[in-house]
């Protein structure tokens, strides 16, 4: 075990992974020697080489989509985008070609990519630049879509994300880049797709949620039993598609009392598919309705101090779990 | 006419020009050239059995016939060595019969049923056989590009001798995912050869109405890759100039776009009334003067390498195919309902090697 920064730990799943399969290629915008824009790969040009750890220009349809036609033939790539917002201009790449190749095949072609990059809000980049594209990609049948929160996650479900045969979506966070936490540095370590994670135990309400979502539940839970005398419980999803609703519904048996978290518009988003199977598949568990505290409904605004107000933070997660187990 | 100006004097070569004498050409063994012809052949019969069975409504959605863009497949396809890899657009049934694919399948895919090469899934548009290295077979107009340069990337990646084939139409000339694959392929040397099978019509708006510039394949200048132009209804030809540049990528990973002329006989689609954009004069003119396969036929005649009678017989035998697939089509079961979630993920399809946990389909 290290202490390692979700930067660090994301850097050692590539670097393992490229390690171990040769097939495994690392291409993106300044992934190689400006080292990434967020810095995740660095070292790994210096580490790998330049056919490897390779520059692309600025051309995500271009680059996504020959990744894509590359992993058709059994090269693993991984494609870095800058911002999971650019992937509106490689949407056809990503959504047409990447989702539905092996089902138009009849199952004879696989397409093992993996697209990663940060996809959040909160760094004050405006609308085109903060995109949490998780539900659209979600759905689409034939994808995976992975939103860690901690470092150890990171590492060990990219890990996964690599290895599997289906294309794997990976979403990051640059305001979680920096966080640190402890990471096993066993190279065999995954952590399976599709698994949840109950980030802490509680008694009066389940908060399902992902991504750094999970960080603001957790502080607002601390709160939440100090000052009010309230056990929440956090799920952390950590994996969208597939998804294991089994944990939830779980918790919620314990709880009888459901808020969902998320960074995420609230129309159709990942929250509206949790409330429709919760309450499709644990109606009598119930105790009250569903609620859910989501990003507020408009464009990404600019203004550094009304972001922070837009998304999901602590204090937003306290007053919506108040009104849940009022 | 409507159609772009008319190719350069040079690529205007005719069955009996220089194209002929080309070593690839006059290398080919008698029966290597009667199959030339006999593929081109089947493939005309086999898209006139399928627009039969689309008219009496055996055939969903769209289809895109290739009657009279035979050569361009055919010949292109021909060259094909065991690392070189085809992909193409949604015009495809050509490009599946020329790299090998069995008529039964296809026509099955155009009635749906699980018989298909796709089982049903894919459709017209959705032809593939990866084991024939031919990746599809693609909807979007353009999209199949990068995929192309994909291909190429893995080639040169995994250090084989080999080139892709990438076929677009001139449609997909203006498409930016095109431009973005042609910068990726010249800039990193990849063994791909950028094809436009360049028909006149980007569906029913002519090259004049759709592209600016000079010319098609030259906007590969701007890359610094190499181009070339050839008159595609002539199969020596086709085959003369891709051999070239096909030998160029495979040796020395260079990238090119070569636009070869050629000429739909039939609507975009079938549901294409094809009465607003071109005269019947102009449609009777090619049909009259450049069908690629008459006009190879008379090649064939005049070296003394096939008779009226094998004519005969082969168009004899490409109808009794294309009507034997058609049956083979019509007597296969439709998928069922449960078939509609296979195939969507290789772990669902494969679940004792499943390492994920949840679910992966929704209700």
């Amino acid at each position: 075990m290290a202490v390692l920064t979700y930067r660090e730990a994301i850097r050692a799943a590539l670097s393992e992974e490229l390690t171990r399969d040769e097939n495994v290629v690392l291409m993106g915008e300044e992934v190689a020697q400006f080292h990434g824009a967020y810095k995740v790969s660095e070292g790994l040009l210096e580490k790998f080489g330049p056919d490897r750890i390779v520059d692309t220009p600025i051309s995500e349809a271009g680059f996504i989509g020959m990744g894509v036609g590359a992993s058709m033939l059994g090269v693993r790539p991984v494609m870095e985008l800058m911002f999971w917002s650019f992937y509106s201009v490689a949407f056809d790449q990503i959504l047409n070609n990447a989702a539905n190749v092996r089902y138009m095949s009849g199952g004879l072609i696989n397409c093992p990519i993996v697209i990663r990059g940060p996809a959040n809000g909160g760094t004050n980049v405006g609308a085109t630049h903060s995109h949490t594209p998780e539900n659209v990609l979600a759905n689409h049948p034939g994808v995976k879509v992975i939103v860690p929160a901690t470092a150890a996650d990171a590492k060990g479900l990219l890990k996964s994300a690599i290895r599997d045969n289906d294309p794997c979506f990976f979403l990051e966070n640059t305001i979680l880049y920096g966080e640190k936490g402890e990471v096993s540095d066993d190279p065999e370590l995954l952590i399976p797709l599709g698994l949840a994670d109950v980030k802490r135990k509680g008694t009066d309400l389940t908060i399902v949620t992902y991504g750094r979502c999970v960080l603001h539940s957790l502080a607002a839970a601390d709160i939440l039993e100090k000052e009010h005398d309230v056990s929440v419980e956090v799920v952390d999803l950590r994996t969208i598609r597939p998804l294991d609703i089994d944990t939830v519904l779980a918790s919620v048996k314990k709880t009888h009392r459901v808020l969902i978290v998320e960074e995420q518009k609230p129309f159709a988003s990942v929250g509206s598919q949790l409330a429709y199977m919760i309450q499709r598949e644990a109606f009598d568990e119930l105790d009250g309705p569903i609620h859910r505290l989501a990003t507020i409904d408009a464009p990404a605004i600019y203004s550094p101090p009304v972001e922070v107000e837009q998304l999901p933070n602590p204090q937003r997660v306290l007053k919506a779990a108040l009104a849940a187990v009022e | 006419m409507s159609k772009k100006a008319a190719p350069t004097a040079e690529s205007k070569v005719s069955c009996t020009g220089q194209s002929a004498s080309a070593p690839i050409n006059a290398n080919l063994s008698k029966e290597e050239k009667i199959e030339l012809h006999r593929k081109m052949v089947r493939i005309r019969r086999f898209e006139e059995r399928s627009l039969r069975s689309y008219q009496s409504k055996k055939i969903g959605g769209f289809l895109h016939l290739y009657i009279g863009q035979e050569a361009v497949a055919v010949g292109c396809c021909s060259l094909m060595g065991k690392n070189d890899h085809v992909i193409t657009a949604y015009r495809d049934h050509g490009h599946a019969m020329a790299v090998g694919m069995d008529t039964k399948a296809l026509m099955a895919e155009l009635y749906g049923k699980i018989t298909g090469c796709s089982k049903g899934k894919g459709g017209s548009m959705h032809y593939f056989a990866p084991s024939l290295n031919y990746w599809g077979g693609h909807g979007i107009v353009g999209g199949q590009i990068p995929l192309g340069t994909g291909l190429a990337y893995a080639l040169k990646y995994k250090k084989l001798t080999g080139a892709a084939m990438a076929f677009m139409g001139d449609g997909a000339v203006n498409q930016g995912a095109v431009h973005e694959a042609y910068n990726l392929a010249a800039l990193w040397n990849l063994p791909v050869i950028f094809v436009i099978e360049n028909n006149g019509y980007s569906m029913g708006t002519s090259q004049e109405r759709s592209s600016a510039g000079p010319g098609l394949a030259q906007r590969a200048e701007a890359y610094g890759m190499n181009w070339g132009t050839c008159f595609g209804h002539d199969i020596y030809e086709v085959r003369a100039t891709m051999d070239k540049f096909l030998t160029l990528a495979r040796e020395k990973h260079q990238p090119a776009v070569v636009e070869i002329d050629t000429y739909r006989y039939r609507g975009h689609s079938v549901a294409d009334p094809d009465k607003t954009y071109r005269t019947r004069e102009e449609i009777e003119e090619y049909r009259n003067t450049k069908d690629p396969i008459q006009l190879f036929q008379k090649t064939l005649l005049a070296e003394g390498v096939i008779t009226e009678a094998l004519i005969e017989q082969i168009d004899t035998e490409a109808k009794a195919e294309a009507d034997l697939a058609a049956d083979f089509a019509e007597a296969s079961p439709f998928p069922t309902p449960d078939d509609i979630q296979k195939d969507v993920y290789w772990e669902a399809d494969n679940a004792d090697k499943r390492t994920s946990k949840g679910r992966l389909f929704f209700d």
